[in-house]
C-alpha cells in the first residue's frame, strides 16, 4: 500500500509538470492550428537558462524562476515570428517541418554552449516530509503546488480578463475575432509567450530533481504531444487531465512493471488509443489535418 | 537508339561518373562519405515515397532503418546466415512489421500520423536499447562480416572485402530503388498515391480506397528503408541503438525536403549535397548542426520545393528568355 501511495505521489508530481507543458502546447494549437514540435525544446532551454542564471549570475531560485519565465516568453515570441509566422497560410506540413528545423537549432545550440553531458541545479529545498508512510521532498510538493497554481491562474486569465478571452475568441472563430477588431498577430504572440513561459517554469520546477541534458526536450515534447492528443488537440481541460493520466501511467508502470520501459507505456497507450479512436479521447472529427 | 541517347544523355553521363567514382576518388575517407551518401539516398527515396508522393509524414523511418540493420546483423552474427539470405529476409520481416504499424497508424491523419509514428519510432529505439540479450544493448553489435563472395558468369568471383565492391553493391541497390520508384510513381498505382496526397476526400469519391493505398505506399517505403538499414550494417560492420534514432529520420527528412520532395532526383541530390557540404563545414564543429536547422527553416519558408524547385524555376526562366529573344 505504501509503495502504491508513493508511486501515486510521484505520478501526480510528474503529471502536474506534464500538464503545464501540455497546456501551453494545446493553447498554441488552438490558436494557430500548428503542432509546435519545438515546444519540448523550449522547455529544455528554460532549464538551461535557469542553470545559467543560478550558476553563473548567482541568482537565487525564486528570482531565477521569474527571470526565466520572462526571458523564455520573449524567446517564444521570437520563435513564432521567425519560424511559424511566415508560414501562416501554408499547409500544416510546412510549419511542422519548420518546427523540426527550430528544434534542431535549439538542441544543438545548447549542446554547443553547455556540452552534451548532464548538468545539475542545486536543490533549494532538500528537506523531506513523511506523511502516511510516503516520503515527500519539499521540492516535489512545491512542484505540485506551483503547477496547479499556474494552471488555475492561466484559466482565470483566459476566462476572466478581456485580453485573455481574445485567446479563446481566436481559437473558436478566427474570422469572427478579426471582424470584432482583435489583432490576431498580437494574440498569437501572446499565446506563444504564455505557452513558452509555462513550459520554462515547469522545467525550472523539476530542474532541481532531475538531471538536465540537451536531449530532455525531445522526450518531453513527445510526451506533451501524447497528452495533447489523448485530451484532444486544442482542449485545455483535456491537456490537464491527460497530463495527470500520463504521469500516473508512467509512475505506476515504472514502479510495478519495468522501470526501463516506463516511457514505452505512455507511448504505447497513445498508439492504442489512436488506433481505436483516431481523433483522441476528447477530440472532435478533424478533416484533412 | 540515337533518340534514346539524345533524351537520356544526361542520365547516362551521371551513370558513367557513378561507375567511375572508385577510380576518380583516391581519398579513402571521402570515398566512404560518397558510399554513405549512396546508402542514405536509398533511405531518402523511400521516405520520399510516403512523404512526398503520398503526403504522409512518417517519422518512424529511422526506426525501420534500425530494424533492418539489426535484422541483418542478428541473422548474420547470431544465427550465422549468409548476407544474401539475411538482407531480403530482414527487409521482408521489417515490411511486415511496417504493415502492422501502418495498419494502426494510418487510421490517423496529418499531424496525428506524424506524432504516432514518432512515438512508435521512440518505442523501437527504447526496445533496442533495453533488449540486451538480442541487440547487445547500448554496445550494439560489432564485427559484422562483409557479405560472402559470390561468383557471377563472365565476371568470376566477387568478394566484398574492400570499399570498392561495397560501393558497387550499394550503387546497384540505389539504381534498383530509383528504377522501382520511377516505375511505381509513373504507374496508375503511383497516381492513386498522389491523389491521396492532394485530396483524400476527392480520391475516395472517385473510388480509391485511400486507406489501402496509403498502407501499400507505407509498406513499400518501409521495405526499401529497411534494405538500406541492412546495407548499412555490412558497410559499417558495427551498429548501435543510434541507427534507430530520430536523428536518422531527421537526416532522411532533411535530404528529401532540401533536395525536393515528390521528385526522384531531389532526394538523391539532397543526400549528396548535404553530407558533402557538411564535410566542407567541419570547421564549424558543433555549430554545423545549428546551421542545418536554420537551413531547414529557411528552405521551407523561401523554397518549399527544395533544390529541385529552385532548379525548375531557374530553368523555366531561362527557357522563357530564350523564347523571348
Amino acid at each position: 500500500m505504501d509503495l502504491f501511495l508513493q508511486q501515486l505521489f510521484n505520478g501526480v508530481m510528474l503529471g502536474s509538470t506534464y500538464a503545464l507543458v501540455a497546456l501551453g502546447l494545446t493553447l498554441v494549437y488552438g490558436i494557430l492550428q500548428i503542432p509546435n514540435f519545438a515546444h519540448g525544446h523550449m522547455y529544455m532551454l528554460g532549464a538551461y537558462v535557469c542553470l545559467f542564471l543560478m550558476g553563473v549570475l548567482g541568482l537565487g531560485y525564486w528570482p531565477a524562476l521569474i527571470v526565466v519565465a520572462l526571458i523564455m516568453a520573449v524567446a517564444g515570441v521570437i520563435l513564432e515570428r521567425l519560424a511559424y509566422s511566415p508560414l501562416r497560410n501554408q499547409s500544416p506540413m510546412a510549419s511542422f517541418i519548420s518546427a523540426l528545423g527550430a528544434l534542431f537549432v535549439l538542441e544543438n545550440s545548447v549542446i554547443a554552449i553547455w556540452g552534451p553531458q548532464g548538468q545539475r541545479i542545486g536543490n533549494p529545498y532538500p528537506d523531506i516530509v513523511e506523511v502516511f508512510g510516503i516520503t515527500m521532498s519539499v521540492q516535489r510538493l512545491l512542484v505540485i503546488g506551483i503547477a496547479f497554481l499556474l494552471i488555475v491562474l492561466v484559466q482565470l486569465f483566459i476566462k476572466k480578463t478581456t485580453l485573455g478571452s481574445t485567446i479563446e475568441a481566436v481559437a473558436q472563430n478566427p474570422e469572427g475575432a478579426k471582424l470584432v477588431g482583435i489583432n490576431i498577430k498580437l494574440v498569437s504572440s501572446l499565446t506563444f509567450a504564455i505557452s513558452t513561459g509555462l513550459a520554462a517554469l515547469a522545467a525550472c520546477l523539476v530542474a532541481p530533481i532531475f538531471i538536465l541534458s540537451p536531449s530532455m526536450g525531445s522526450l518531453l515534447g513527445m510526451k506533451a504531444f501524447v497528452i495533447v492528443i489523448l485530451g484532444g488537440l486544442g482542449s485545455v481541460p483535456g491537456a490537464i487531465v491527460g497530463g495527470l493520466i500520463l504521469g500516473l501511467i508512467e509512475a505506476l508502470g515504472g514502479g510495478y512493471l519495468s522501470a526501463a520501459y516506463k516511457d514505452v507505456f505512455g507511448f504505447g497507450a497513445l498508439v492504442l488509443i489512436l488506433a481505436i479512436k483516431p481523433t483522441g479521447l476528447f477530440g472532435k472529427e478533424v478533416q484533412g489535418r | 537508339m540515337i533518340k534514346f541517347l539524345k533524351e537520356k544523355w544526361f542520365y547516362i553521363v551521371i551513370l558513367l561518373i557513378a561507375l567511375a567514382v572508385p577510380f576518380i576518388i583516391p581519398n579513402r575517407y571521402f570515398f566512404q562519405v560518397i558510399i554513405t551518401c549512396c546508402l542514405f539516398s536509398i533511405g531518402a527515396l523511400s521516405l520520399n515515397l510516403i512523404l512526398g508522393y503520398t503526403g504522409q509524414a512518417s517519422l518512424a523511418h529511422g526506426a525501420f532503418f534500425g530494424i533492418g540493420a539489426y535484422g541483418v546483423a542478428i541473422m548474420m552474427q547470431t544465427l550465422g546466415w549468409s548476407f544474401w539470405i539475411a538482407l531480403p529476409l530482414s527487409a521482408l520481416m521489417t515490411a511486415f512489421i511496417g504493415f502492422l504499424v501502418g495498419f494502426l497508424a494510418l487510421r490517423t491523419r496529418g499531424a496525428y500520423f506524424a506524432i504516432v509514428t514518432m512515438c512508435l519510432g521512440e518505442i523501437v529505439g527504447l526496445v533496442i536499447s533495453n533488449w540486451v540479450e538480442l541487440t547487445g544493448g547500448a554496445n550494439g553489435i560489432n564485427g559484422i562480416a562483409p557479405p560472402g563472395a559470390i561468383s557471377l558468369p563472365f565476371i568470376g568471383q566477387i568478394s566484398f572485402e574492400g570499399q570498392t565492391p561495397k560501393y558497387y553493391l550499394i550503387l546497384v541497390f540505389l539504381i534498383f530503388t530509383l528504377f522501382f520508384m520511377h516505375r511505381l510513381v509513373n504507374s496508375l498505382k503511383g497516381l492513386t498515391f498522389m491523389a491521396c496526397r492532394n485530396n483524400e476526400l476527392l480520391a475516395e469519391a472517385v473510388g480509391i480506397n485511400t486507406f489501402k493505398t496509403k498502407l501499400l505506399s507505407f509498406v513499400v517505403s518501409i521495405f526499401f528503408v529497411s534494405m538500406a538499414g541492412g546495407l548499412y550494417a555490412i558497410l559499417m560492420g558495427s551498429i548501435s541503438p543510434s541507427v534507430a534514432s530520430l536523428g536518422i529520420t531527421f537526416n532522411f527528412l532533411l535530404y528529401v525536403l532540401l533536395g525536393g520532395a515528390a521528385t526522384l532526383v531531389g532526394p538523391v541530390l539532397g543526400s549528396f549535397a548535404l553530407p558533402v557540404l557538411q564535410e566542407n563545414l567541419q570547421f564549424l564543429q558543433e555549430y554545423q548542426m545549428v546551421l542545418f536547422g536554420v537551413l531547414l527553416v529557411v528552405v521551407i519558408i523561401y523554397a518549399p520545393r527544395g533544390l529541385m524547385g529552385v532548379i525548375t524555376a531557374l530553368r523555366s526562366r531561362f527557357n522563357r528568355k530564350k523564347v523571348g529573344t
